[in-house]
C-alpha cells in the first residue's frame, strides 16, 4: 500500500465543514464544466481551438479566466478572515480554528501573487504585447503554451488541499524553521513549494518568452526608443523575472530537499540557516512586486496618453524611470526583515535604497498626471482607475516611505499598518491597473464594448471598499495590531476598526458583482455595445488590426516611422491602405505537447507532496521524452495561404 | 431643455450622494477609532519616543510630494476635461526639460534629507545600542516558546512567564532567543521590535518614562497558538520594584533544566507564572541547544561572542 500511495491514506479526504464545502463546490463546479462540455458536444472545439492552441489571444484569454476564477477564491478567503476577526471568537463562536486560520491566510497570499496578479500580468503580455510591437506572434510559441499549462499545474496543485490533504500554515513565503519538518511534517508546506515552484518555473520560461519577443520581434523601424510605454514596462518586467526567479526556484529545492531527504540547508541544527532562506526568499520577492507593478505602470501610461488624446509626457524620462527601477529593485531586498539585527550600517543603506526608488516612480507619476495637461480628458472607466490609482498609489508610496526608516519600521513591521501597505500597492497599482486594461483593451478582442455605467458602478463601489477595508489596517498597526492574528484581547477595542474593514471587503465584493454583471450584461447586449477597431481613438499599433485581430492579427506587417505608430497612421490618412497584393502566412500549428507537459508536472508535484515514488519517476519520464520529442519535430507550422488572406482582409473592409 | 434639466437633477444626486458616502466613512473610522489607545503615536518609553518623531518627520516630508500630487491630479484633470473646449488642447505637447527636471529634483532633495535622517537614526536607534543612563539597567533574558514568553532576570535568578515587570526610567537590557519558530518581540508603547530566533541572541533595549501597563507581542506567525503571544509589561517604580523582586524570590516555582523543558512544550493561553531560577545558565544552555550538532561547521557560534554573533552570521551570509 506505501509503495502504491505513498503518505496518502483515506484519512487525508476528511476536512472540517467549510474546508470540506469548498471543496465540493470546487469539485462540483468542475464535474458540471464536463458534463456541460460533453453534453454541447464541445470537446473537440474545446481540444483545437484552446487546449492545444498556440495563439497568445487565446493563451492570454486561458490565462485571464484562470486568474478570475482564482481572485474569486482569494477574495472568499479574504471575507473568512475578516469574518473570523470580526467575531473574534465572541460568546464561543470561532468561524476558523487557529491553524484553519492560518492555513486561510496562507493560502491567500500565495494565490493572490501567484494565481490572480502573475496570471493577469501573462494574460496581458500574451494579448497585448505582440499586437503592440507590430508582431504576429511571440518568439517563442510553443515555449508559450508549456508556460501556460505549468501555471495551470501551480494552480490545481495550490488548490488540491480543498480535497485531500491540507494547506500550509507557514505564511505566504513559508519562513522556516515553521515550514521545515520540525514544526510542519505534513503536506501543506510541500503542496505549497511544488505549487510555487512548478508555476514559477512556467513563469519564468514566460519570462524569457516576451524577453526575447520584444528584443527581436519588433516591426521594421520600431526603434528601441519608438517602443510603447507599455513594452517598456513589459522589458523591466520580464528582465527581472529573468534574474529573479532562478533564485525563488532555488530556494524552494534547498527547502524541498530539507523536507524531502533531511538536508539543513534552512534547519536550526546541524548549521542551517533560517535566516539565509529569508534573505534568499525576498531577494526573489522584492523584484517580484515590481515584476507585477511595472506592466500596471505600462498600462496606465497607455491609458492616460489614449483617453488625453496626447502623447505621454517626458517619454524618455519614463523610460529611465522604468530602468532605474528594475535596477534598484535587486538592492533592497532586506527591508523586508529590518528586524532581524543586521546592524546600523546594513539597514541603513538597505533603508537609502529604498528610498531611492521612490524618486524614479515619483517621476512617473508627475508625468502621468501632465500627459493630462493641455489634452482633452474623457473620463471612461479606464480613466477612473487611472485616477483612483495615482490617490492610492501615492498614499501607499508614502507609508512605503515611511516604513523604509528602519528605526522606524521596527515599529510597523509584521503589523497591519504593513498589510495595509502592500495590499494598496498590490490592489491599488496591479489590481486596479488590470482592471484599465481589461475595460480598455476588451472592445480589441471581442469587438464590443463593455457597460461603462456598470463599469463605473464598480469602481465607484471598488474605490469606497478600498478605504474602507484598507483605513482601518493603518489605524489598527499605530495601535500595535499584528498580522496574521486569529483572535485579539476583545479590551482593546479593535473590534469597530475589523468590523469597518469588514464592511469594506463587503463594497469590495460589490464591485466585483458588478464586475461579473457588466461582463454578462455586455455580452447580452453585444449588438448594442459593438464598436468599430478603434473605439478609444487610441495610439498605438495593436488597434492598427482588425476587431477582433484575424488569427494572423496583421495582413502584412506594418512598417514603423514613430513613438505611437498608429496615432501616425491615423494623422497620415493610412489606415485605411491596402497593399497591392498578400503574401503567404506561415503561423505555428496546434501542439498537445505544452498540455501534455503541464498535466504530467501536476501529477509529478502530487506525487512529491504524497512521496509516491514510483509516480514521480513516470511523470518525470514522461515531461522529459514528450519535451525532447516536441523540440525535435519539424512540421511545426502551417502555412496560410495569400488568396485566403485577400479574401478575409476583403471581407473585413467591406462589412 | 428637459434632458438638460436631468443632467442637473443628476449632477445634484450625485454631488449629495457622494457627500453621504464621504460622511459615512469618515463617522465610521471616527466611531471605530474614538478613544482607543495608539500605542505607536502614544508612546511610554525613551526609544518608542524618538521612534514616534522619526514617524513623524518622515510623513511631514512625504506630504511635501503627496499633497502636490492631488492638487495637481484633479486640478489637471478638471481643467483639462473634454467638456472645456476653452482650454487649450496640444497634442503634440511631448514634455517639458524644466518641469521633468523639476520632479526629478525635488524628490530627490527630499530623498537626500530623510537618507541623512535615516543613517543618524538608524544608528542612534540601533537595538543593540545600551541607553545611558545614570541608573544602573537591568537585564532580563527573552526566550520566545510555543506559545509563550520566558523572561529571566539573570541578576536576580527570578524568571516569568507572559509578563515582564520592570522598574520605571531605569535602562531594561534585553537579550532575545527563541526555542520555537521564529518570533517576532514587540512592545509597541516601548520600543520597536526585534526578530526572536534559535541558537541566536539578539538585542533590544527599552526605559519606560511612567509607571504603566504595555503591551507586548510576537508581530511573527510561529505556529498555531501565535495569536496567544501576547503579554503585559509592567512598569512599576523602583520599590515596587524591589518588592515584587522580594516577593518573587519567595515563588513556589522553581525553574531547573528539567522544569525548562516541561514549559517549553507547546501550549495555549499559560497565563502568567513566576519562578525562582535554579537552572544554572538557563539562557546560555538554551542558545547552545542549536549550537552542539553543528558547532564543525559554525565556529563562530558559541556563548562567548554572543552579542558578536548575529553580526557574524550575517557577514557569513555573503552581505
Amino acid at each position: 500500500m506505501q509503495t502504491l500511495f505513498g503518505r496518502l491514506t483515506p484519512q487525508d479526504f476528511v476536512h472540517d465543514p467549510i474546508m470540506a464545502g469548498a471543496g465540493i463546490a470546487m469539485v462540483g463546479a468542475l464535474i458540471l464544466a464536463i458534463a456541460a462540455v460533453t453534453f454541447f458536444k464541445k470537446w473537440k472545439w474545446l481540444w483545437q481551438n484552446w487546449i492545444t492552441s498556440l495563439d497568445p489571444k487565446k493563451i492570454g484569454i486561458m490565462y485571464i479566466i484562470v486568474s478570475i476564477i482564482m481572485l474569486l477564491r482569494g477574495f472568499g478567503d479574504a471575507l473568512l478572515l475578516r469574518a473570523q476577526q470580526v467575531v473574534n471568537d465572541a460568546n464561543g463562536v470561532e468561524i476558523l480554528s487557529s491553524d484553519h486560520f492560518q492555513q486561510i491566510f496562507s493560502a491567500h497570499g500565495s494565490i493572490m501573487i501567484f494565481f490572480v496578479a502573475m496570471g493577469l500580468v501573462f494574460g496581458v503580455f500574451n494579448l497585448i504585447l505582440p499586437q503592440q510591437l507590430g508582431s504576429r506572434d511571440v518568439a517563442f510559441p510553443f515555449l508559450n503554451s508549456v508556460s501556460f499549462w505549468l501555471f495551470f499545474a501551480g494552480m490545481i496543485i495550490i488548490n488540491m488541499p480543498l480535497v485531500v490533504g491540507e494547506f500550509s500554515n507557514a505564511g505566504w513565503l513559508a519562513y522556516p524553521p515553521l515550514s521545515g519538518l520540525q514544526y510542519n511534517p505534513g503536506t501543506g508546506v510541500d503542496y505549497w513549494i511544488w505549487s510555487l515552484q512548478i508555476a514559477g518555473i512556467g513563469s519564468l520560461l514566460s519570462g524569457i518568452n516576451f524577453f526575447v519577443t520584444i528584443l527581436k520581434m519588433r516591426a521594421p523601424g520600431m526603434g528601441l526608443m519608438k517602443m510603447p510605454i507599455f513594452a517598456w514596462s513589459a522589458l523591466g518586467s520580464t528582465a527581472l523575472i529573468m534574474f529573479a526567479f532562478p533564485i525563488l526556484t532555488v530556494t524552494l529545492a534547498l527547502l524541498s530537499l530539507d523536507r524531502l531527504i533531511d538536508t539543513n540547508f534552512f534547519t536550526t541544527t546541524l548549521g542551517g540557516s533560517a535566516m539565509l532562506y529569508i534573505n534568499l526568499i525576498w531577494a526573489w520577492g522584492h523584484p517580484e512586486v515590481y515584476i507585477l507593478v511595472l506592466p500596471a505602470f505600462g498600462i496606465f501610461s497607455e491609458v492616460v496618453a489614449t483617453f488625453s488624446g496626447k502623447k505621454l509626457f517626458g517619454y524618455t524620462s519614463m523610460v529611465l524611470a522604468i530602468i532605474a527601477i528594475t535596477i534598484l529593485s535587486f538592492t533592497v531586498w532586506l527591508h523586508h526583515f529590518f528586524t532581524m539585527g543586521a546592524g546600523a550600517d546594513v539597514n541603513t543603506f538597505f533603508g537609502i535604497m529604498t528610498m531611492i526608488i521612490a524618486i524614479p516612480t515619483g517621476v512617473k507619476v508627475f508625468n502621468w498626471i501632465f500627459t493630462m495637461y493641455r489634452g482633452r480628458v474623457r473620463f471612461t472607466t479606464p480613466m477612473l482607475w487611472f485616477m483612483g490609482f495615482i490617490v492610492t498609489f501615492t498614499i501607499g508610496g508614502l507609508t512605503g516611505v515611511m516604513m523604509s526608516v528602519p528605526a522606524a519600521d521596527f515599529q510597523f513591521h509584521n503589523s497591519l499598518f504593513l498589510v495595509a501597505h502592500f495590499h494598496n500597492m498590490i490592489v491599488g497599482g496591479v489590481l486596479f491597473g488590470v482592471f484599465a486594461a481589461f475595460t480598455y483593451w476588451f472592445p480589441k478582442f471581442t469587438g464590443f464594448m463593455l457597460n461603462e455605467r456598470l463599469g463605473k458602478m464598480a469602481f465607484w463601489s471598488w474605490l469606497v471598499g478600498f478605504i474602507l477595508a484598507f483605513g482601518p489596517l493603518y489605524i489598527l498597526g499605530f495601535m500595535g495590531a499584528i498580522r496574521r492574528m486569529d483572535h485579539y484581547d476583545p479590551s482593546l477595542g479593535w473590534q469597530g476598526l475589523f468590523i469597518v474593514a469588514g464592511v469594506g471587503i463587503l463594497f469590495m465584493g460589490l464591485g466585483v458583482l458588478f464586475q461579473l454583471a457588466q461582463v454578462a450584461y455586455s455580452i447580452w447586449k453585444r449588438k448594442e455595445h459593438a464598436v468599430g477597431p478603434d473605439p478609444w481613438n487610441a495610439r498605438t499599433l495593436e488597434w492598427a488590426t482588425a476587431t477582433p485581430p484575424a488569427e494572423y492579427v496583421f495582413a502584412t506587417i506594418p512598417t514603423v516611422t514613430t513613438r505611437d505608430a498608429f496615432w501616425q497612421m491615423k494623422k497620415d490618412h493610412k489606415t485605411n491602405d491596402r497593399p497591392e497584393h498578400y503574401e503567404d502566412i506561415w503561423l505555428p500549428k496546434n501542439r498537445s505537447e505544452g498540455f501534455i507537459v503541464g498535466m504530467a508536472a501536476l501529477v509529478f508535484g502530487a506525487a512529491v507532496v504524497w512521496h509516491i515514488w514510483w509516480l514521480l519517476i513516470v511523470s518525470l519520464l514522461i515531461v522529459i521524452v514528450v519535451l525532447v520529442v516536441a523540440l525535435t519535430r519539424d512540421d511545426t507550422e502551417k502555412r496560410i495561404p495569400a488568396e485566403e488572406i485577400a479574401r478575409e482582409e476583403l471581407r473585413r473592409a467591406t462589412v | 431643455m428637459r434632458n438638460s434639466k436631468k443632467r442637473v437633477s443628476w449632477r445634484v444626486a450625485q454631488v449629495v450622494i457622494s457627500s453621504l458616502v464621504g460622511l459615512a466613512i469618515v463617522g465610521a473610522f471616527v466611531w471605530a477609532t474614538q478613544g482607543r489607545d495608539m500605542p505607536v503615536l502614544n508612546p511610554k518609553g525613551i526609544i518608542a519616543d524618538q521612534q514616534q518623531v522619526l514617524i513623524l518627520i518622515t510623513v511631514g516630508l512625504g506630504v511635501f510630494v503627496v499633497v502636490p500630487v492631488f492638487i495637481l491630479l484633479f486640478a489637471i484633470a478638471f481643467r483639462y476635461r473634454v467638456g472645456n473646449t476653452k482650454a487649450k488642447y496640444d497634442p503634440e505637447l511631448e514634455g517639458s526639460k524644466v518641469l521633468e527636471a523639476v520632479w526629478w529634483g525635488i524628490p530627490l532633495i527630499i530623498i537626500l534629507i530623510l537618507a541623512i535622517i535615516t543613517a543618524i537614526s538608524t544608528h542612534a536607534l540601533d537595538p543593540y545600542k545600551k541607553i545611558e543612563s545614570s541608573t544602573a539597567p537591568v537585564k532580563v533574558q527573552v526566550v520566545a516558546l510555543q506559545w509563550k514568553w520566558l523572561f529571566i532576570y539573570p541578576d536576580q535568578d527570578i524568571a516569568t512567564v507572559n509578563y515582564l515587570t520592570i522598574p520605571d526610567n531605569t535602562p531594561i537590557e534585553l537579550s532575545i532567543t527563541a526555542d520555537a519558530p521564529m518570533n517576532s518581540f514587540w512592545v509597541p508603547a516601548l520600543a520597536g521590535q526585534v526578530y526572536a530566533m534559535t541558537g541566536m541572541s539578539t538585542k533590544l533595549s527599552f526605559m519606560a518614562d511612567a509607571p504603566g501597563e504595555y503591551r507586548g507581542a510576537s508581530a511573527n506567525i510561529s505556529g498555531e497558538g501565535s495569536a496567544d503571544m501576547s503579554f503585559m509589561v509592567r512598569s512599576v517604580s523602583k520599590t515596587d520594584f524591589s518588592h515584587w523582586l522580594y516577593k518573587s524570590s519567595y515563588s513556589p516555582n522553581m525553574l531547573s533544566w528539567d522544569t525548562y523543558e516541561k514549559l517549553a512544550q507547546p501550549s495555549r493561553g499559560d497565563g502568567e507564572k513566576t519562578y525562582v531560577v535554579t537552572g544554572k545558565d538557563l539562557y546560555n544552555q538554551i542558545v547552545m541547544k542549536y549550537m552542539d550538532s553543528g558547532s564543525s561547521s559554525q565556529p563562530h557560534t558559541n556563548t562567548q561572542t554572543d552579542h558578536t554573533m548575529n553580526g557574524m552570521d550575517m557577514s557569513g551570509m555573503g552581505m
